[in-house]
């Protein structure tokens, strides 16, 4: 089953209490941040204590990100260092421009994998864009490593460079987030939405979250557990939607049994993309609760 | 004359006892006034020119019980300025009764070892007075009540009250008494007056402080004038800011909405969240938050409380306002929201702490309730909980409602963090055993829920609603994983303090903690 990252939860690398936490909410993803949350002074401190954390913490079934600092720089290499030892975290980079800022991140890591006995290949990368010349290389950048779970927008670096800033409709932002969106899908791997920074504006959040949810984003970093929910509901599919979803793989599921290779579903083809349709929409429901019944028969 | 006639018939017996005409209403001795009002309200009231003049008429004497309420928290200026004056006045070995203390009683230290006070009775210590006490300050134990407990205990003269000192917010010259005013306003607020209701009622002779008198009839009143002997005016009786926040603030910590959102959970799923349930929820951050959580499932269902009880919050003023609680019963308001509630609102009743909790009453108020969710210090996995001392076995807390409303709902619901900081709140055995486990029916912690064994039908019930349930025991393996296991507290055999339960047996003891 592909997972789920509807929420990925910013969590600063030097906070132990916000560390200690962070695996209480409903979120699909951990970001501990090493890089831009953790001021320099800091950066020795919050390595040891994220590395700390995911040897020791029990998280769940959540998924762990840590994101490292310039892989290029030493700071970023220790991180590596420290972080791909765990086995427990996907690496997110910072700042990814081109498909070569990814190439010399994996080669470190796997450097790093083959000298602890690490199976070569088993620590997944996620990259972060977060500026113009990154937009426009999202392509090379998503099909560049076989490692790569997801690309994202950073979208406040991304917007300065732009010489512009962030708006309440984003419309700024709106070739950035289609251009990574595209590359993501053409190389088959997740898109994930830039932090909503204003906690208070549930308002604002809220129509954020419908906007990249209808242009096809997988989920949204958020900066607050209290964003948790809004996301979830608005992916949060209907019963209509469920309902459809489940009569196609009942559809399926007759087909298999009459060992038929057509599936059809109301005097309709049933073709391989309202299959990923209805499994994607079955994954959301039982994440969000709402298919409870059918998850327990499944499991 | 008639009256002669009457006392010629021996044959009637139920006139035995009854008394003759021609007594204290005879012709001679009538005492009729045909004052107006106004003319009676200036030739008699029962305000006394000072404190002291109105102690000396109380007949205090040494040994004596003085009680006190506790709704102006942390702005109490009543304790203080009377035992001040009891002590200069050479009152010696006296038995304060309290409600509840504060921070702010930190001067009775001195009074302690003076010997003015010999003995404490109270729903919570906290402060340097909790300190000191905790270090062994007094010779005779504290002896900690529950709000019904202690009502019980004035109501059945195990606890009897010689003289109740009351300070409130606004009184009439015959001392009708209340937490607010309607003329003018006198600038202090409590809100209820429902602790201090018991000690009028019950007390020997009982004194209303106030910094405002009104005009009879001071009605609505919390005191009725029955109660009240005396009458002092005082310049100050509280301050305003250490007697209620403004306004109580919905949290925004992501840890206690987590909670709070649990807690709500568990009440829709728990088979009592029907139209017309009752419900009380505490005055923590996360208790209030649960108000809120409520509101969104009762609109989507459809039903509405039929009364909220206890302490009452703005976020329960809110859900009254709304419709979605019909009725309120306040033993104490928490802020003044609760407070203005109190006053404007006609469905917003004030209820003295027998009403509320005294397990005398088959149908006190809490033994009406549905649910209740109660905050904790620490619980263990008995479902014990510790409410009165802290990680350091310092009293710093107070036993309040929570032993009452726990045994009295239906569903008792105890909100808590798995751990504060770096002090685990799920432990193997409590410090303190305030309310016992066998009362307590979920523990709700930002880690997980646990129900308590006894109760294998609603955690059943919450498991079917897709609520995940741990034990106890994996909640507190859980926190030990995370903060370890705490050096034990050094205690001393000296025992400082009594924890009764709510029908005045002894549930656990404190001791004297060693330096």
């Amino acid at each position: 089953m592909k997972r789920l990252r509807r929420t990925m939860l910013f969590v600063p690398g030097n906070n132990p209490g916000m560390i200690k936490d962070a695996g209480i909410y409903a979120q699909d993803a951990i970001m501990f941040d090493l890089e831009d949350s953790v001021s320099l002074a800091e950066k020795d401190a919050a390595r040891f204590l994220v590395y700390e954390a995911l040897m020791t913490m029990d998280y769940g079934d959540k998924e762990l990100v840590v994101r490292i600092n310039d892989p290029s720089a030493r700071g970023g290499r220790e991180d590596l260092e420290a972080i791909v030892r765990t086995r427990r975290a996907v690496i997110r980079l910072p700042k990814t421009e081109t498909a070569e800022d990814v190439l010399l991140c994996e080669k470190e890591i796997a450097r790093i994998e083959g000298e602890c006995g690490i199976e070569e290949g088993s620590t997944p990368m996620m990259a972060a864009i977060e500026s113009a010349a990154g937009v426009l290389n999202a392509r090379e950048i998503a099909f560049s490593s076989k490692r790569l779970t997801g690309i994202a927008l950073g979208a406040e670096d991304y917007v300065t460079d732009l010489k512009t800033n962030r708006s309440p409709g984003g419309i700024e932002l709106l070739f950035g987030r289609s251009m990574i969106l595209l590359a993501a899908r053409a190389a088959g791997i997740d898109a994930i939405d830039t932090v909503y920074s204003d906690v208070n504006n549930e308002e604002g959040f809220r129509a954020e979250v419908e906007l990249i949810h209808q242009l096809g984003f997988d989920g949204k970093s958020i900066i607050n557990p209290r964003q948790i929910k809004t996301v979830h509901e608005i992916y949060t599919p209907s019963e209509k939607e469920i309902a459809k979803a489940q009569a196609v793989m009942e559809a399926i599921e007759e087909a298999r049994r009459k060992g038929s290779g057509v599936i059809s579903l109301n005097g309709k083809m049933v073709d391989r993309p309202i299959v990923l349709r209805a499994q994607r929409v079955l994954a959301l429901a039982r994440a969000a609760g709402v298919l409870r019944e059918e998850a327990e028969n499944d499991a | 004359m008639h009256e002669t006639s009457i006392s010629r018939e021996p044959s009637i017996s139920c006139l035995e006892g009854l008394g003759l005409p021609g007594g204290q209403f005879s012709d001679e001795n009538l005492g009729k006034s045909y004052s107006t009002l106004a003319e009676r309200k200036a030739s008699y009231s029962k305000i006394i020119p000072s404190l002291e003049e109105a102690v000396t008429l109380s007949g205090l004497r040494d040994g004596m019980t003085v009680s006190f309420h506790h709704h102006f928290r942390n702005g109490d200026y009543i304790v203080n300025l009377v035992m001040d004056k009891l002590a200069e006045m050479g009152f010696k070995n006296l038995t304060l009764a309290a409600s509840s203390l504060s921070d702010c009683h930190a001067p009775l230290i001195r009074h302690i070892q003076s010997g003015v006070i010999r003995r404490i009775e109270t729903s919570g210590l906290r402060g340097s007075l909790a300190d000191a006490i905790s270090n062994g300050l007094m010779e005779t134990p504290v002896v900690f009540r529950s709000h019904g407990g202690r009502a019980r205990a004035i109501e059945s003269g195990e606890l009897p009250i010689d003289v109740a000192f009351l300070g409130a917010p606004s009184c009439d010259p015959y001392g009708n008494a209340n937490g607010y005013s309607r003329d003018v306003d006198g600038g202090v607020m409590c809100g209820s007056m429902g602790y201090a209701k018991c000690d009028a009622q019950h007390a020997a002779r009982t004194i209303i402080l106030t910094n405002h008198i009104v005009q009879y009839p001071n009605a609505p009143f919390g005191i009725p004038s029955t109660d009240v002997d005396y009458i002092v005016e005082v310049p100050n009786i509280g301050d305003p800011a250490g007697i209620m926040s403004g306004a109580t603030r919905f949290t925004k910590n992501p840890k206690e909405l987590t909670i709070a959102e649990s807690a709500a959970n568990v009440i829709a799923a728990s088979g009592v969240f029907e139209d017309g349930f009752s419900i009380q929820m505490g005055s923590g951050g996360a208790s209030l938050a649960v108000a809120r959580f409520l509101r969104e499932k009762m609109l989507a269902k459809g039903i509405t409380a039929s009364f909220a009880l206890g302490g009452i919050t703005g976020s329960i003023v809110d859900l009254h306002e709304e419709g979605l609680v019909k009725k309120i019963l306040d033993v104490q308001s928490f802020d003044l929201r609760a407070a203005e509630s109190l006053k404007n609102n006609r469905f917003h009743q004030q209820i003295s702490a027998s009403y509320y909790a005294s397990p005398a009453d088959p149908g006190c108020a809490v033994n009406l309730l549905d649910a209740v969710v109660l905050s904790a210090l620490e619980v263990d996995t008995n479902f014990d909980v510790n409410v009165l001392t802290g990680s350091d076995g310092v009293i710093r807390g107070a036993i309040g409602g929570h032993p009452d409303t726990a045994y009295g709902a239906a569903l008792a619901i105890v909100v808590c963090p798995l751990v504060r900081g770096r002090i685990p709140c799920v432990v193997e055995k409590v410090n303190t055993v305030v309310t016992p486990g066998k009362t307590v029916d979920v523990i709700v912690t930002d880690y997980g829920i646990a129900v308590n064994p006894r109760r294998y039908k609603l955690r059943r019930r919450l498991m079917d609603a897709g609520i995940a349930v741990s034990t106890i025991e994996e909640l507190q393996q859980k926190a030990q994983r995370i903060v370890g296991i705490p050096a034990p507290i050094a205690y001393r055999d000296t025992v400082v303090g009594v924890v009764t339960y709510r029908d005045g047996s002894v549930m656990d003891l404190i001791r004297q903690v060693r330096d």
